[in-house]
């Protein structure tokens, strides 16, 4: 069977600017609605834990940097969404990085929710470094 | 992405249209602080109009909560779809808020 485009890859450099945020997420909304996958996860999942990974890359991997650029790749398909974003950091620590951000102490921070929220709404997310800093979310389609 | 004020009575209503994110998450805050240089003390933020909120925009409205107490005043919020109310209960913000299903409800419980 021939792949529908709206199931064919996303492969895109975006300067590392956050006005580039929505259009990225609307993009791979798109790709998972014509994939058929769940409202909640267009509404919710996606949405929230794409633009957490791109804000980081954009603010912190690349330290709000306009001269450097963001690598989103996305494979949609019947079963799964897997998004990979590349920064030119040095990369993180996601289990150290990862706040509780519900605990007393944390709950009144105006910060600490990002990968947080990306773990929770994802069922895998998983750095790796390949020159760069890759975050990779993957999320399955029940 | 848009901001909209509006006054009811004593509440002044922030109106919050497509998402709250990083990239307009100041212009919440300065909404909200032009309102409180004003003599505004009661803040309602409706979500009635708002696709989804990330970190950064739910981290805005903790900060503006804590201000406007700071200055005797409350923050509260309305019309959370089901999609937002989750957030908000995995990030146990609901318990910081005081969240109602409406508009109306909101207004009556200031």
């Amino acid at each position: 069977m021939e792949a529908s485009p709206a199931l064919a890859d996303l492969d895109v450099r975006i300067p590392s600017d956050i006005q580039y945020i929505t259009h990225i997420v609307d993009e791979v909304v798109r790709r998972c609605a014509a994939a058929d996958f769940p409202r909640r996860h267009l509404a919710l999942n996606v949405p929230v834990a794409l633009t957490e990974a791109l804000s980081n890359a954009i603010l912190r991997g690349n330290r709000d940097a306009r001269d450097r650029s963001v690598h989103v790749r996305a494979h949609v398909d019947a079963s799964v969404l897997v998004l990979e974003v590349r920064d030119e950091g040095d990369g993180f620590d996601l289990d150290a990085c990862t706040d509780d951000p519900t605990t007393d102490e944390n709950i009144w921070r105006e910060d600490g929710r990002g990968l947080f929220l990306m773990r929770r709404l994802m069922d895998d997310v998983e750095r790796y470094s390949d020159g760069g800093n890759v975050v990779r979310l993957t999320l399955r389609r029940p | 992405m848009t901001f909209t004020v509006t006054q009811h009575g004593d509440v002044n209503i922030v109106e919050v249209e497509g998402q709250l994110i990083v990239s307009n998450r100041q212009e919440l805050k300065s909404t909200v602080l032009d309102q409180l240089d004003k003599g505004a003390r009661k803040v309602l933020v409706d979500f009635g109009r708002t696709s989804y909120i990330d970190s950064s925009g739910l981290g805005v409205l903790v900060s503006m909560s804590k201000k406007v107490r700071e200055m005797g005043g409350d923050l509260r919020l309305a019309n959370l779809n089901e999609d937002l109310q989750t957030l908000f209960e995995l990030t146990k913000l609901d318990t910081l808020f005081q969240i109602s299903e409406s508009r109306e409800r909101a207004l009556e419980s200031f």
